[in-house]
């Protein structure tokens, strides 16, 4: 427990300010639906002319003008690559963080086996991932009850669990690279994020290239597929949580045998 | 049983045999109860040495036990009876000294506050500043509070020194003096001999990743190199075994390890007003050992 009450001090801004971010944006997308509304009703036919760039965003496939719609589009976005992003950034940074800042000499020479280092800083990853997702899953419900909107809860809750496991998922990968750094890897982790992100979009875009989405776990996390299908995609998920395992195990096996510089 | 018994320890950094050569055959053991000293430039194999005895590199050969535990097998239970303090201390940015001296004691899963307490006080380090804001030297006074505040059996401290000043270094070789009595063993790399020749029993010299030389200070000093001065005018060109050599109009001192008939023979050839034969210090040793080769 010491180090993750530890690691959770060291992450404590990260922590806010990434939710405090993400959910001003939510609340400001949220704050402006009712007044789009009414306007939504007519722009929707004009997403659905759009083409491609509308179905990129699965703009052509849900009415813009309804809660359930322009939450899984605009605010699916909004949480989804955000979330994304700080998953992505806090895993891959857990482990790497102590050779890069020349603390792992301090950690790795007081009595605590290497094992146990992996397992209190990926607890404490995903402990920032669950923290960061209910602070947001409240302040989206309570901003939905500020404008006077139903909560569509199902809708809602599968939503958010999608881009939960999204966020397990990035956020393991790249703790599983953590291992097998020396430096601080942002970029790659912000790397890796856009171009899961943009094949999405691609996927979204192109019949031909449909399969990407098995591969990026913005497949499973797009907000129209979810509410159009009533359901998460199981098996897009496994895979996801599949990549997310070996991520883990990935950690524990290079970390364990890792020499320390 | 010893502290420390390393046996044909090597370590190549990157794939074994064609990487970079840290360590190779080091073999030393450090008696329980001693101050053990480990000399030897930067570069030489100290540090790489200490880091595979405390588990953070892993040998591509050989063996070693500290406190009769395998360096492999028993890692946690070597940290948690050893303190080490490393040749540059870094800590978590944003933390407080006493942030740190408690996370380093919940790590260890122990109360360390009255010993924590009595070492900040002997060493005046303020708890309350942030590490940040600390020099160099109040850095490495904490990373000392680290390493001593469990009371470990086990002193390992790579050029323990380094950044702090001389009333500081007094306090702390106090306070490893008195750990020592208590019968802690000191295992302390250096690179500043006259402090390994003021406070160790017995010294160990790293050269290119090999240990040349282990021995007593004592015994060490008495190596068969002397240093001569001579004050006069000699000829010293045919003379083998002349190393150091420091020449003015009028007199020459070098260290010499060659036959003693040779340079009487020399000696009787030249000039000689006055001639000083001595043993060396440590630092003169040093030179020895690393001039063997050359």
């Amino acid at each position: 427990m010491t180090l993750i009450k530890h690691e959770l001090r060291q992450g404590r801004i990260s922590l806010v300010v990434w939710t405090g971010a993400i959910a001003v944006l939510l609340v400001i997308c949220l704050l402006v639906f009712p007044e789009m509304k009414g306007e939504m009703k007519a722009i929707s036919h004009l997403f659905g002319a759009m083409g491609s760039f509308a179905a990129a965003f699965g703009m052509d496939r849900l009415n813009f003008g309804t809660l359930t719609g322009f939450y899984a589009i605009e605010c699916g976005n909004v949480i989804g690559l955000g979330g994304a992003f700080f998953a992505s950034l806090i895993g891959i940074s857990a482990l790497a963080k102590e050779e890069r800042d020349g603390t792992a000499e301090f950690l790795l020479t007081h009595p605590v086996s290497r094992a146990h280092v992996v397992t209190e800083k990926l607890a404490a990853v995903m402990l920032q991932v669950i923290v960061m997702n209910l602070i947001v899953l409240v302040v989206s419900l309570l901003s939905i009850c500020a404008i006077g909107e139903t909560v569509p809860w199902k809708e809602l809750l599968l939503m958010h669990s999608a881009c939960f496991l999204l966020q397990i998922e990035l956020a393991a990968v790249c703790f599983g690279m953590s291992a097998f750094l020396r430096r601080g890897g942002f970029g790659i982790a912000l790397g890796l994020t856009t171009v899961l992100y943009f094949l999405n979009l691609i996927a979204n875009m192109s019949e031909k290239v449909k399969f990407f989405k098995y591969i990026t776990p913005f497949g499973y996390c797009e907000g129209v597929d979810v509410i159009m299908n009533g359901g998460l995609d199981i098996r897009s998920i496994a895979t996801g949580m599949l990549f997310a395992v070996l991520g883990i195990v990935a950690a524990y096996k290079m970390y364990c045998g890792k020499d320390i510089r | 049983m010893d502290a420390i018994r390393i046996d044909n320890l090597t370590k190549y950094y990157g794939t074994a045999r064609k990487g970079i050569r840290g360590i190779e055959q080091v073999s030393l053991t450090v008696a329980q109860g001693e101050f053990c000293g480990f000399i030897g430039p930067n570069g030489a194999g100290k540090s790489t040495t200490i880091r595979t005895l405390l588990g953070l590199i892993r040998p591509t050969e050989g063996s070693a036990q500290v406190l009769g535990l395998d360096i492999g097998k028993d890692r946690e239970e070597i940290l948690a009876r050893t303190g080490y303090l490393p040749s540059e201390a870094m800590f978590y940015p944003g933390m407080r000294v006493r942030d740190v001296l408690k996370l380093s004691a919940d790590l260890r899963k122990k109360d360390c506050r009255r010993e924590a307490a009595t070492l900040c006080e002997r060493l005046q380090l303020d708890v309350s500043r942030k590490v940040e804001e600390l020099s160099f030297g109040n850095r490495k006074k904490a990373a000392i509070i680290c390493a001593l505040q469990h009371e470990p059996e086990l002193l390992i401290l790579d050029e323990p020194t380094s950044g702090l000043d001389p009333l500081m270094q007094r306090a702390f070789f106090e306070i490893l003096r008195e750990r020592n009595k208590a019968g802690v063993t000191i295992f302390l790399s250096s690179h500043v001999l006259s402090e390994v020749q003021r406070n160790c029993t017995r010294a160990a010299v790293i050269r290119e990743g090999r240990i040349v030389a282990c021995d007593s200070v004592e015994a060490l000093s008495r190596t068969s190199a002397k240093r001569v001065v001579i004050h006069g005018r000699v000829d010293l060109g045919l003379l083998s075994g002349v190393r150091d050599l420091e020449e003015t109009q009028e007199s020459c001192s070098f260290l010499y390890s060659g036959g003693m008939k040779e340079l009487l023979a020399v000696l009787a050839e030249g000039e000689v007003h006055d001639l000083s034969v001595s043993e060396p210090d440590l630092e003169e040793i040093f030179l020895h050992f690393y001039s063997r080769k050359q």
